[in-house]
């Protein structure tokens, strides 16, 4: 992969840093007025999320890290992998439990997510932004109860726990938003 | 956003406007003169962390300056009296919500006077400039640039061993500057740490390192260490102003010169001829003044209470 200068740094650009994949966030530039330029760069590790602050002098360079987000459909699991498909090509990928434990308790099979690919290899798995899913325990519906507000957990059949409306009942199915784990409606 | 319309709004050019019509009475009541020197020249400036941008005359390389310094020091030499500048800089590389590679700043010298006066004149200017009704006086404070260091770290700048500043200036950006000179470890130090706790309002910063003085003359404190008589100021926490009791002495002046050239070549930057007219002006005799430059997009900025330069200039960089 190609080097990156502090002056090519720019949202969404991916590079390595301390043998870690990272995408750029903020790039600011600093200058003393008679002093040595630097950069102020924030940056998010792709492995674990996390962010990161640091300061580079101006002119220093990064490695491109070759990552790739990707259309797949997620087909099954066996336990140890779960498994994703390039709907073009039917090509398939094996991602470890690492790289899904985000995604999982939204996951289920057919859906269409962003595989995120670090040297072709699933790096994590970003779930549909909107999911429809049925409810597989919650307390007895409140019938009628449905001007009010208040809230109930409902567990749904990917094992998410979420707040949905009283008048809901097991076997409903609703839509969440994976983002914010907020309940967006129920699916008639 | 289209790119063919200007970066600020006709609202803040007229503010622009204005202010370059009120710096230029300030200083005809003051009975300062108004020089507009020369931007293109056969001499570049050597300072290690200032790039300058070459242009190209009949074949031979033109540079466009850094600051009108040079050219007002070789008319305060021929003993013009106080003067003032108000005109265009460049500066290469210098991309940034706070940076535009042309800018427009202002110069002015003061003969007799040392820097401490002159830093209260930059506060009686500041002060008529950004004077907007309802708003209460401009808040000027002055603090020595040892004083930061030691209330916030509990180290005297001039006197801690390089390790030291090296030590914290690792903790401050990244292990990269484990090994960086004394003055890039202050400045970043200064920069991270330092500057984004400045009380509001103007802040001067004075008698910086021995090892930042730039073209300002050095002297003894009184704790028996070197320090530089340079000052900043720094407006709501940005900067704004640098200025010197300048160095009148041509053989210092050439020891500088040389010296920047050498930390030049070891950063593989290129070497820039010595400006050997101004050299001759000190040899003939430069009086004892005091100078500073001030960012006026900076200062827009500010008034206008924008976070982008572009959004006080006609055309940034961007848009050119």
């Amino acid at each position: 992969m190609a080097n990156y200068s502090t002056n090519e740094f720019r949202s969404g650009l991916k590079v390595i840093l301390d043998n870690d994949p990272c995408s750029i966030l903020e790039n600011e530039f600093v200058k003393p007025g008679k002093g040595q330029a630097f950069n102020r760069v924030k940056l998010r590790n792709l492995k674990t999320g996390r962010v990161l602050d640091k300061t580079f002098k101006s002119g220093e360079s990064l490695e491109g890290a070759d990552v790739m987000d990707m259309d797949m459909q997620y087909l099954y699991s066996d336990g140890d992998f779960w498994c994703f498909m390039e709907p073009d090509t039917f090509e398939q990928h094996q991602a470890t439990e690492s790289a899904v434990s985000d995604a999982l308790i939204w996951l289920s099979e057919q859906d269409i997510c962003v595989v995120t690919l670090y040297n072709g290899i699933p790096l994590s798995v970003t779930p549909p932004n909107h999911v429809e899913l049925e409810i597989v325990e919650t307390d007895p519906g409140l019938r009628g109860d449905t001007a009010q507000g208040g809230s109930k957990p409902a567990r749904l059949a990917t094992g998410a726990v979420v707040k949905v409306p009283l008048f809901l009942d097991q076997g409903d199915v609703v839509k969440v938003d994976t983002r914010t784990g907020e309940y967006q409606g129920r699916v008639k | 956003m289209s790119d063919w319309q200007p970066g600020a709004s006709i609202h803040n050019l007229r503010r622009r406007a204005q202010m370059m019509s009120l710096v230029r009475n300030f200083f005809a009541n003051q009975s300062v003169m108004e020089v507009d020197v020369p931007v293109l020249s056969r001499s570049g400036v050597t300072d290690l962390n200032i790039d300058g941008i070459c242009a190209t005359l009949a074949g031979a390389p033109a540079y466009l300056q850094t600051s009108p310094e040079y050219f007002m020091k070789r008319l305060l030499a021929s003993g013009i009296g106080d003067i003032y500048c108000l005109g265009k800089a460049f500066r290469d590389s210098e991309i940034g919500h706070k940076h535009n590679p042309e800018f427009t700043l202002l110069e002015w010298y003061r003969c007799g006077w040392d820097e401490h006066q002159l830093m209260s004149e930059l506060g009686d200017l500041v002060s008529q400039l950004m004077n907007k009704p309802g708003v209460s006086d401009l808040r000027v404070t002055k603090v020595s640039y040892a004083d930061c260091f030691q209330d916030k770290f509990g180290l005297n700048p001039h006197q801690a061993s390089l390790s030291d500043l090296q030590g914290l200036a690792a903790k401050a950006g990244s292990s990269s500057w484990a090994g960086e000179t004394r003055a890039n470890c202050l400045d970043l130090i200064f920069s991270l740490k330092v500057e984004p706790q400045l009380p509001e309002g103007l802040v001067f910063i004075y008698d910086y390192p021995e090892c930042q003085a730039a073209l300002a003359a050095i002297t003894t404190a009184e704790q028996g260490y070197k320090v530089s008589r340079r000052f900043e100021g720094f407006l709501d926490g940005l900067e704004i102003a640098n200025g010197y009791f300048e160095l009148c002495d041509p053989i210092e002046q050439r020891r500088r010169f040389d010296q920047d050239n050498i930390a030049r070549q070891a950063a593989g930057k290129p070497l820039w001829d010595i400006d050997t007219k101004l050299l001759d002006a000190m040899r003939s005799g430069l009086p004892a003044c005091a100078g500073v430059a001030l960012g006026l997009d900076r200062l827009l900025m500010s008034d206008l209470e924008v976070k982008s330069i572009d959004q006080v200039m006609p055309f940034s960089w961007l848009r050119c």
